[in-house]
C-alpha cells in the first residue's frame, strides 16, 4: 500500500485512529503507574491476560472480541489480586511476586492456546495474534468502544484528580485525609487492567506494557507538573500509534503493534537524552560546568586555607599550591590556568610570581562554604 | 481531665508477631510529647496505629474520648521526609495545598481559599521564597519544612509528627522547635517521634519511653531518667554484649 492511499483508505484510518486512542489511553494511565513506581504491573497484567484470552475462547467458543477481552481483563485483574495475596502473606518482595505471576500465567496463556491451535476444526486462527498484536483486524466498533473506555478513563481521572495525585505522591498522607488508600489504589489499577486490555489486540501481550511505561517516562523528561505529564504522555502515547501505524502501512509485511512500540521507545530515548533539566546531555552539561567552579573554588580554598594557618594575608607561588593540594593531583599548569581567570574575577591577584587571594575572593569562599552547610 | 489522645489495649502484630504489646497511653491536651525508643522499638507502627492507618489486632484509640472517624479533621500528620519520592512532578505550593485536602472531601478541587492557606502556612516556616520551587530542588531541611507547613496548613488541634528532625540541618531545627513551641502557646498538642536523646528534655514536657511496650509515660522530668531509659534500650544493650 503506497503512502497516498493512507488518509483515504478506510480501513487504514480505523486502524490508525484506533491506534492513536490506544496510545493515549495508556499514556494517560501509564503516568500514575510510572510515578507509584509500578512500571512492572503493566507487564505482569498484560503477559497475565493470556490465558483468559484463550479460556474465554474455549467456554464461548467464540472469537467475538467483546468476549476474549473480558476473559483478559479478569485474568488480568486476578493475577494483581494473586500477587497482593502473596506479599500480604508471605515474605516474597513484590518485584518477585510479579515476575513470578507474570510467567505463570503466560506459560499458562501459551499452554491454553497450543492446546486450542490442536482443537479440530476449532477455527482457531488468529488467537496467536494476541501475542504481538493484529491491528489490522481493528474494526470500527472497536475503535468506538476504545473511545468510550478512553472518554470514561479521562471522567474518572478528572473527578478523582486531586485523590489521585495525593495517592500517587503520598499515600500515607491520603489516607489520613479521610481518602482510603485501598479503595482508591483499586480504582486505579482497575483503570491500569482496563488499559492494558484495550491496547491487547492492536499492541499484543507481550509489549503491551512498553506502551504503559514509555510515554510516561518520556513525558516525566519534559515537565515538572503533573497535569502536562498527563497530557503529554497520552501525546506521545497517540503519536506513536498513528505514526506506528502509517510506516508499517507503507511497507509490506511490517506489523503494527510492534512498529508502534519502536517509535515510543525512539520518543523515550531521545527524551531521556535531549530534555532539557533532566535530559544526559543537559546533565553532562551541567556537570562539566559544575566541575569547572569546582576546580575554581578548590584553588581558592587552598590560598585561604594556607592564610588561615599563616594567620595572614600572604603570597604563594604555584610549588606552594601544589603541595598544599598534593593530594588532589592539579597539574601545575591547569593551577595557573585557574588562577589566572580567577585574577579576572578579582578573587585572587598575582604578583611578583606570587598568589594573594583578595578581599572579595575571601568572601567567596566564605560564601560556598556558608552555603554547603545549609 | 479530658486526654487529647488515650489508647487502650494496643497491639500490633506483623506476620503474627507482635510489634506492640498492649499499649495503654494517655496524652493529655497541650502538652508537646516525644516518643523515644530504641530502632524497631515500634514508634512509627505507634503512630500510624493511632491514626488508623495500621489496624491493630486489638484495642483502640479515642480523640476527647471519641473515635479516629469523628475527629479526623481535627488531627494532623508529618510522615517521614522519606516516605515519599521527592522527584515527584509537583512544586512546593503544591505540596502544602495537599494538607487542605481533607478538609475540602472528595471531588472538590483546591481553589484560592485553600492556596492562600498554603501561602501562610509558607510564611511560618520561611519557604514563601520557594514557593514555586520543583521539589526535587529542595534540601532536607527544606522538605522538612514543607511537610511541616502541610501540616499547619490542616489546621489540626493536635499534631503527629514522625522523626521531624531526622538528618535536618541546624537552622531547620530551630524551625520546628520554634514551631513546636508556638504550637502548645495555641494550646495544640503534639505528639513527636523523636531520636536525640541529648535533646528530649530540652524540647519536650512530656515523654513516652518505648520499646514494643511502654516503658514509662508522663512529664519529663518525672518519666525520662536513667532507669527508665536502661529499661528502654536495655535488651538492645543485652543483645551487644552476648
Amino acid at each position: 500500500m503506497s503512502l497516498i492511499n493512507i488518509f483515504s483508505d478506510y480501513t487504514l484510518r480505523t486502524v490508525a485512529l484506533g491506534s492513536a486512542l490506544l496510545g493515549a489511553i495508556s499514556g494517560v494511565i501509564g503516568t500514575y503507574t510510572v510515578l507509584r513506581k509500578q512500571s512492572l504491573v503493566g507487564d505482569a497484567v498484560s503477559h497475565a491476560a493470556l490465558p483468559g484470552i484463550g479460556i474465554a475462547f474455549l467456554l464461548t467458543g467464540s472469537k467475538n472480541i467483546e468476549w476474549l477481552l473480558l476473559g483478559a481483563f479478569i485474568s488480568g485483574w486476578l493475577s494483581l489480586y494473586i500477587v497482593n495475596s502473596i506479599i500480604k502473606n508471605s515474605k516474597v518482595k513484590y518485584d518477585s511476586a510479579l515476575g513470578m505471576i507474570l510467567s505463570v500465567f503466560f506459560g499458562l496463556g501459551l499452554v491454553i492456546l497450543t492446546y486450542i491451535q490442536k482443537i479440530p476444526d476449532s477455527n482457531q486462527a488468529g488467537l496467536e495474534g494476541f501475542l504481538f498484536g493484529q491491528a489490522s483486524t481493528l474494526l470500527k466498533r472497536d475503535v468506538i468502544v476504545m473511545s468510550i473506555v478512553g472518554g470514561a478513563i479521562i471522567i474518572i481521572i478528572a473527578l478523582l484528580w486531586k485523590e489521585f495525585k495525593l495517592l500517587s505522591f503520598d499515600p500515607e498522607f491520603c489516607q489520613v485525609s479521610g481518602f482510603p488508600k485501598e479503595k482508591l489504589d483499586l480504582i486505579l489499577t482497575t483503570l491500569i487492567v482496563i488499559a492494558i486490555v484495550t491496547g491487547l489486540q492492536t499492541v499484543g501481550v507481550v509489549l503491551m506494557s512498553d506502551m504503559i511505561i514509555a510515554p510516561a517516562v518520556s513525558a516525566r523528561q519534559w515537565t515538572d507538573k503533573l497535569s502536562v505529564m498527563v497530557i503529554l504522555s497520552s501525546i506521545f502515547g497517540g503519536l506513536s500509534g498513528v505514526i506506528g501505524t502509517i510506516i508499517s502501512s507503507s511497507t509490506r509485511n511490517l506489523p503494527t503493534g510492534p512498529v508502534i512500540v519502536v517509535i515510543i521507545s525512539a520518543i523515550s530515548i531521545i527524551s531521556l537524552f535531549i530534555a532539557p533539566g533532566r535530559g544526559i546531555i543537559w546533565r553532562r552539561m551541567r556537570d562539566k560546568k559544575n566541575k569547572k567552579r569546582l576546580n575554581r573554588n578548590i584553588i581558592l580554598n587552598s590560598i585561604y586555607n594556607l592564610n588561615i594557618e599563616g594567620n595572614r594575608i600572604q603570597g604563594y607561588s604555584l610549588e606552594d599550591l601544589s603541595i598544599s593540594k598534593g593530594d588532589f593531583n592539579f597539574p601545575i599548569n591547569t593551577i595557573e590556568k585557574e588562577l589566572e581567570k580567577l585574577e579576572t574575577l578579582d578573587l585572587v591577584k598575582g604578583k611578583d610570581e606570587k598568589w594573594y587571594i583578595t578581599e572579595k575572593g575571601i568572601n567567596e569562599i566564605e560564601d560556598f562554604r556558608g552555603r554547603l552547610e545549609e | 481531665m479530658k486526654y487529647a489522645v488515650e489508647a487502650n489495649d494496643l497491639t500490633v502484630a506483623y506476620h503474627k508477631k507482635p510489634v506492640l504489646w498492649d499499649i495503654d497511653l494517655e496524652i493529655p491536651s497541650g502538652v508537646l510529647m516525644a516518643i523515644v525508643g530504641p530502632n524497631g522499638a515500634g514508634k512509627s507502627t505507634l503512630i500510624k496505629t493511632m491514626l488508623n492507618m495500621i489496624k491493630p489486632v486489638t484495642g483502640e484509640t479515642r480523640f476527647w474520648g471519641e473515635a479516629y472517624e469523628k475527629q479526623r479533621k481535627n488531627i494532623g500528620y508529618v510522615p517521614q521526609r522519606g516516605s515519599v519520592d521527592w522527584d515527584f512532578p509537583t512544586n512546593v505550593l503544591d505540596v502544602v495545598t495537599m494538607g487542605t485536602y481533607g478538609e475540602l472531601g472528595w471531588f472538590k478541587r483546591a481553589g484560592k481559599k485553600e492556596k492562600e492557606k498554603a501561602i501562610k502556612a509558607l510564611e511560618k516556616v520561611d519557604m514563601l521564597p520557594f514557593a514555586d520551587r520543583q521539589i526535587s530542588q529542595l534540601s532536607g531541611g527544606q522538605q522538612q519544612r514543607v511537610f511541616l507547613a502541610r501540616a499547619l496548613v490542616q489546621n489540626a488541634d493536635i499534631y503527629f509528627m514522625d522523626e521531624p528532625f531526622q538528618g535536618v540541618d541546624a537552622k531547620t531545627e530551630k524551625a520546628i522547635i520554634n514551631l513546636l513551641r508556638e504550637l502548645r502557646s495555641m494550646r495544640k498538642t503534639v505528639v513527636v517521634v523523636h531520636h536525640d536523646l541529648q535533646t528530649v528534655e530540652e524540647y519536650f514536657d512530656w515523654v513516652t519511653l518505648l520499646n514494643k511496650v511502654i516503658i514509662a509515660s508522663g512529664p519529663a522530668e518525672k518519666v525520662f531518667n536513667e532507669e527508665n531509659l536502661m529499661k528502654a534500650y536495655k535488651s538492645k544493650v543485652d543483645k551487644l554484649f552476648s
